[in-house]
């Protein structure tokens, strides 16, 4: 699905992406972990295609494209998703105006039909349920005084709609209450196939509890320094980072 | 002493057109004309003119161009370009002057509706009255050149369901029309009138539009001001507007084309517990300017005013917002609102926004706001995250953002024949859903 290869990336003349290996296949959810500052958001941002940060080495692979030349808009066409860690209000423009705009310019990408408007509707209804997102928050401004669970909701929510083939669920966790958390991970297990794929970028152990992962990876210094099963995400719930560094840095 | 009398660009300027032959008032006319002798075009040294330069108007060659009308044109085209509401009663001037060929012969009973070449000396008796002359090139010039224009008199207590819609074609090179219109709403009567401004075939031409409307007491009036004029051409256009105890008054002034355009809205609520309403939309583009003065002078107590002016400024243009609320010291328990708020689309687009308020009484509740910013770039990122390419995120967002004002619009037609001109000119999908 998505192969990336020793990806280097900066900001501002500062690396924070150190040559970061890693492969995902269809059908399996991975797991990133790691401390404040790793680079974690970094890479959702780097793959999501923002403008601020420069690839100074290394490739991406999606799907047998190269995701790096592509535009923004043109890796969610290809079917990649990033489920904003601060999902941006925007005012007057409305939630199912702006799905339907984005659903309709992807299948124009793909050269399909566009979606007819009851279908369109049918589809909200259907995929709203998954994350409770109650019908009338769908139809108000994109997430314009929504409370944060559900900004984070309307996320997942939205990836129910476009399909992707892979999410990245930039630390959709955080500041969640058990009742949304819980909502929350259920939406992405329903949308799991074998055909799709999910990289849940996440602080806490918490979340790997709801959304089962088959791989746990340890990003640190902009690396992947570390990587198993979902075991290894309890061990770093007990024992914090320290010890991992100290391997890291031993070397 | 020798007196020098020296050409002004005004005096050079009116040389050519041709006086008015409506029966106005003598005193008005002489008064006028005393006004053209003595002033110049306003420069951006006159606080009114302070971000807008007339040098184009004034150096259209009038003497080229004597304002005609009689372009071959039929019923048919002006339904399918430029009628707005399809079961209202329609009334087409070209370059000010009347078309009776392409306008609606019957009005419904309790309305009067006629160019005011068709009326008497007596029925035009109180035109003028509330229009400053003094210092007023625009308003003095329409005084003494005004060619035609609409007089509406709704009787008291009459309900005018359709629409009455006033189309103004400019047309030709170099034309100069002087237009004039008086609407008086009578007690308890409802209207909604259409005043749209086009420009067919038209380059260096120039339109200078006063209208006087009367609101009497607890009567309903909306106008709908559709500004299309062409590229290349020029509009100033003033409404005086009285406004009685009880009565409401809305405008929605959209500004969609035109190379340069001015409004000066004046509104002077004159009667207890009156309502104004100001809706204004500006979307520019390449060169334009637009500039929009409102004044609403408060004179009574327990009145509510809402005032909300929205601007898209791309390209090289500018805009300009002036808005004044002035509350008299009488004028206890005054609500007035305003707010005006733009986006510049490009880096060489510029907006002078200035609110006033200007406030004598001490029981009132008054707001003033104006923003100017420009599109928040992580939530055109966040857009294109979802897949929708950058230029559609732009437009998904421009359109929200003045889709607000839009939202005011309540007849229909004139929101879908709006739509569609946006979507042409700027290749918008959708505006209000």
């Amino acid at each position: 699905m998505i192969t990336i290869n020793n990806l280097h990336a900066s900001i501002d003349g500062k690396e924070i992406l150190k040559g970061l290996n890693l492969e995902v296949k269809a059908g399996e959810v991975h797991a990133i972990m790691g401390p404040n500052g790793a680079g974690k958001s970094t890479l959702a941002s780097v793959l999501a295609g923002r403008e601020e940060y420069e690839i100074t080495d290394g490739s991406v692979d999606f799907d047998g494209k190269d995701l790096l030349e592509l535009s923004t808009e043109d890796r969610a066409r290809e079917g990649l998703f990033l489920a904003f860690q601060y999902p941006v209000e925007i005012p007057g423009v409305s939630n199912v105006n702006f799905l339907r705009t984005a659903l309709n310019e992807i299948r124009e990408y793909k050269g399909e039909e566009s979606i007819s408007a009851k279908d369109f509707m049918a589809m909200v209804r259907e995929k709203s349920a998954i994350v409770e997102l109650d019908a009338k928050l769908a139809s108000r401004s994109v997430n314009e005084g929504f409370s944060g669970g559900e900004k984070k909701r309307n996320e997942i929510f939205q990836m129910a709609m476009l399909e992707p083939k892979l999410a990245i669920l930039d630390e959709t966790d955080s500041g969640l209450d058990i009742d949304a958390l819980r909502i929350v991970a259920n939406g992405v297990n329903t949308l799991k196939s074998k055909d799709n794929a999910t990289i849940v970028i996440t602080h806490y152990q918490r979340l790997l509890d709801y959304i089962v992962p088959d791989f746990v990876h340890v990003l640190y210094n902009g690396r992947i320094v570390k990587s198993g099963t979902k075991e290894l995400a309890l061990e770093l719930e007990e024992k914090g980072y320290d010890w991992i560094k100290a391997e890291v840095d031993a070397h | 002493m020798n007196e020098l009398i020296q050409d002004s660009k005004v005096t050079s300027f009116v040389e050519f057109l041709p006086k008015t032959k409506l029966p106005f008032n003598n005193e008005l006319l002489l008064k006028a004309s005393d006004v053209l002798k003595s002033i110049d075009f306003p420069t951006t040294r006159t606080e009114a003119w302070k971000y807008t330069r007339l040098g184009r108007i004034a150096a259209i060659p009038t003497r080229e161009q004597i304002a005609r009308a009689g372009k071959n044109l039929s019923r048919e085209f002006i339904n399918a370009n430029f009628q707005i509401s399809n079961n209202g009663l329609t009334f087409v001037f070209e370059n000010g002057i009347f078309r009776s060929d392409l306008s609606s012969g019957e009005f419904p009973k309790g309305a009067t509706i006629k160019p005011l070449t068709g009326c008497t000396k007596e029925e035009l008796a109180t035109v003028g009255q509330s229009i400053p002359l003094e210092n007023e090139l625009f308003n003095s010039m329409n005084t003494v050149y005004a060619i035609d224009g609409m007089s509406i008199v709704i009787e008291d207590k009459t309900i005018i369901e359709e629409p009455i819609q006033f189309i103004h074609l400019l047309t030709g090179k170099n034309t100069v029309a002087n237009l004039r219109n008086f609407i008086h709403i009578g007690k308890f009567a409802k209207a909604e009138i259409m005043q749209s401004f086009f420009a067919l075939d038209a380059e260096n031409s120039f339109a200078n539009s006063i209208t006087e409307i009367n609101v009497s007491e607890n009567a309903h009036l909306i106008v709908n001001k559709l500004q299309c004029e062409a590229e290349g051409n020029f509009h100033v256009s003033t409404e005086q507007v009285d406004q009685a105890k009880d009565a409401t008054f809305t405008i929605n002034t959209f500004t969609l084309d035109g190379t340069f355009v001015r409004n000066n809205l004046n509104i002077s609520v004159n009667g207890v517990n009156a309502t104004t309403n100001l809706n204004g939309a500006y979307i520019l583009n390449k060169q334009q300017h637009v500039d929009n003065h409102t004044c609403v002078d408060h004179r009574a107590p327990h009145c509510n005013s809402n005032e909300l002016y929205k601007g898209v400024i791309d390209n090289k243009a500018t805009a300009v917002f002036n808005g004044k609320v002035f509350v008299r010291k009488d004028a206890q328990k005054i609500n007035a609102f305003q707010s005006n708020a733009n986006v510049l689309l490009s880096d060489f687009s510029t907006v002078n926004s200035k609110p006033e308020l200007e406030i004598y009484a001490d029981d009132v509740k008054c707001s003033h706001g104006s923003t100017t910013g420009q599109l928040d770039e992580e939530a055109v990122f966040y857009l294109r995250a979802r897949g929708i390419s950058d230029r559609s995120a732009r437009n998904l967002m421009v359109e929200a953002f003045i889709g607000q004002v839009l939202e005011k619009i309540e007849n229909e037609a004139l929101l879908k024949f709006t739509q569609e001109k946006l979507n042409k000119r700027f290749n918008w999908e959708s505006i209000v859903e």
